[in-house]
């Protein structure tokens, strides 16, 4: 059914249409909407037989998790930023025990400087942590591939993140088509655990491995991971078969047909990337946009396959690895490490700064003209830096960046528009 | 593309607004995409709220500089805040108060865009005399139906009794009609009087 929802509301409706037995989370912005239109389902008897476990800490929600889902419950939890970070001893916990919780990641940045905004950085420094990793674009792909997000972890017995643009998603009501009941349930069959605790039948589950299987151990998470790459476009088609949507899978082209210069995103951007490329195009740009909707596992082959004979790749992230640069790009150019050919870097969005229109246009004609360098800052306010540089340089007591770069732009503490 | 930006304050329903005009502009069988300016919103702090009304998908998720319309839903900000910045030439300004553009300092738009474009109503008055409560919201999302038509009085209201039921909702809509009717009757009347 057609309805006019905030993104939170209908990944929880989607949430609940999957029938997880415990939720457990702490609220943190920008996830919170979630959490609360589920306790609050919960409470009214709505969602049911499910228990809405108030945590103390992330760190609890994810043990909570663990501890439910290896008594052989459909687990569910949400967080965010810093909340994420501080769960993530818990959170490699899961990956490595194998347990298929579904986790939705509201992104948002990570502090200092404490900032509640989105970019990608939360889930970005998970990356490595054994769970699957799925982005959405929209609050229609957040709801649907929810709802692939059981299926595929419990299929595997792996641990799925869902990350979805805190705020951009998360609190913009937009139209949903809202599935039934009847059609979540003959999609997503009864939750049978690969390993279960039970007293009928005792086991134990996570056991001390030396050097002796260690590295075998986890060579079997990063081959069971890998299967990922066949179980998701599977569960993408049947998906498509009984919703009639395309949601989810590993990459989505968006014009890429004779390009002669894509874009690679995660996320939301690629909304505002799809009506760049479309006004470009119209102009008779040959541009084109392909979105990464599986991160992790890292869809290499389908990568080089959609970016095959493109002669400008600029990948686009919203987070930044200090030192280095680009993450997502330093796995693209594994992707295409078989051409000649140098995948440029553009930050942006960080800690919410808009990424608008206008700044792509200039971006991609960059792009296009060969004049940008191999990193790239979108929309970077070069003076404010130099001004601070030059004050660190002048005074050796110069004080703290953050409180100094906002005094110098007349703010004092966060919140114009 | 109809885009609006909606000014106001913590605790004056501004988020809430953008809200009911994309559940107006659904019921309608619109696209519509609202979002809040998003920040650590408190009491009191200015507060922006936006919404897109389209008839195709809405894929842009980048914050509205350029508005068809633009609410105050409090004239305190007038001459804080920057915030008819970026309203396209032929737009539409809804400002709550009971003063005329003149007597609020902003003659100077009234030369610069469309006067008979810009309004004012006493939504705070209104609601205080419906709802009890100041709370201007759902009276201004009343007066821009009459002012811009591009969603329609009665899906406003269909969408401010979906949000509330019983009588909240009863109220703020007898707020909306009232802030109508006064728009209404004035659009009917020369400008920028």
């Amino acid at each position: 059914m057609l309805e006019q929802l905030e993104g939170s509301r209908a990944v929880a409706e989607s949430v609940a249409l999957c029938r997880p037995e415990v939720i457990c989370a702490y609220p943190i912005s920008p996830q919170t909407h979630i959490v609360e239109a589920l306790s609050q389902l919960v409470k009214a008897g709505d969602l049911t037989p499910c228990e809405f476990v108030n945590v103390e800490s992330e760190f609890a929600a994810m043990s909570v998790a663990i501890g439910a889902s290896a008594a052989g419950a459909r687990s569910y939890t949400a967080t965010a930023s810093q909340g994420l970070l501080y769960m993530a001893e818990a959170v490699y916990n899961a990956s490595g025990l194998g347990l298929p919780i579904v986790m939705t990641i509201a992104n948002r940045a990570i502090g200092a400087p404490i900032n509640i905004w989105n970019d990608h950085s939360d889930a970005m420094s998970q990356r490595d942590s054994g769970w699957i990793q799925l982005y959405v674009e929209s609050n229609q792909e957040a709801l649907d591939v929810h709802v692939q997000a059981f299926r595929l972890a419990e299929e595997l017995s792996l641990p799925v993140m869902v990350c979805m643009d805190g705020f951009i998603l998360t609190h913009a009501y937009e139209r949903v088509d809202l599935p039934t009941q009847e059609q979540v349930d003959a999609f997503l069959p009864r939750y049978e655990p690969r390993q279960v605790l039970d007293p009928d039948d005792p086991v134990t589950i996570g056991a001390m491995v030396g050097p002796e299987a260690f590295t075998e151990v986890k060579y079997l998470a990063h081959a069971k991971q890998m299967q990922a790459l066949d179980l998701i476009p599977e569960i993408a088609a049947d998906f498509a078969t009984a919703f009639g949507r395309d949601s989810g899978g590993l990459v989505r082209g968006y014009r890429t047909e004779d390009a002669e210069f894509v874009v690679v995103a995660l996320g939301s951007v690629l909304g505002t990337i799809e009506d760049v490329v479309d006004e470009l195009r119209d102009a008779g740009v040959r541009v084109g946009a392909l979105a990464i909707r599986t991160f992790r596992p890292f869809p290499i082959h389908e990568i080089r396959e959609a970016l095959a004979g493109v002669p400008r790749v600029l990948v686009l992230e919203k987070a930044l690895a200090v030192g280095i640069g680009g993450i997502v790009s330093q796995n693209v150019r594994m992707a295409v490490s078989d051409r000649d050919l140098n995948v440029r870097t553009a930050i942006a969005g960080l800690g919410g700064r808009p990424i608008t229109t206008a700044s792509l246009r200039r971006l991609f004609e960059d792009a296009l003209a060969d004049r940008l360098k191999p990193l790239t800052f979108l929309d970077l306010d070069r003076g404010l830096v130099e001004r601070e540089l030059q004050r660190s340089r002048e005074r050796r007591r110069s004080g703290p960046h953050a409180e100094n770069m906002l005094r110098d732009i007349g703010v004092v503490a966060a919140g114009p528009v | 593309m109809f885009q609006v930006r909606i000014h106001g304050r913590g605790g004056q329903g501004v988020v809430t607004a953008a809200e009911l005009l994309s559940v107006a502009a659904f019921d309608e069988g619109r696209h519509a995409q609202a979002f809040p300016s998003f920040g650590s919103e408190r009491m009191g702090a200015p507060v922006v709220s936006f919404c897109r009304i389209d008839d195709r998908e809405i894929r842009s998720r980048e914050p509205i500089s350029e508005p068809d319309a633009i609410i105050v839903q409090d004239p305190t900000l007038i001459h804080q805040v920057d915030l008819f910045a970026g309203l396209v030439p032929d737009g539409c300004i809804l400002v709550n108060s009971g003063r005329t553009f003149r007597e609020l300092g902003l003659g100077d738009l009234l030369e610069r865009y469309r006067p008979e474009r810009l309004r004012t109503v006493p939504a705070s008055e209104l609601a205080r005399e419906h709802l009890g409560r100041p709370l201007p919201n759902a009276a201004l999302l009343g007066g821009v139906a009459a002012l811009c038509g591009v969603v329609s009085i009665a899906a406003v209201t269909r969408a401010i009794r979906e949000k509330f039921p019983g009588s909240t909702g009863e109220r703020n809509v007898a707020a909306a009609e009232a802030a109508h009717a006064c728009v209404d009757a004035e659009m009917r009347e020369p400008a920028g009087a």
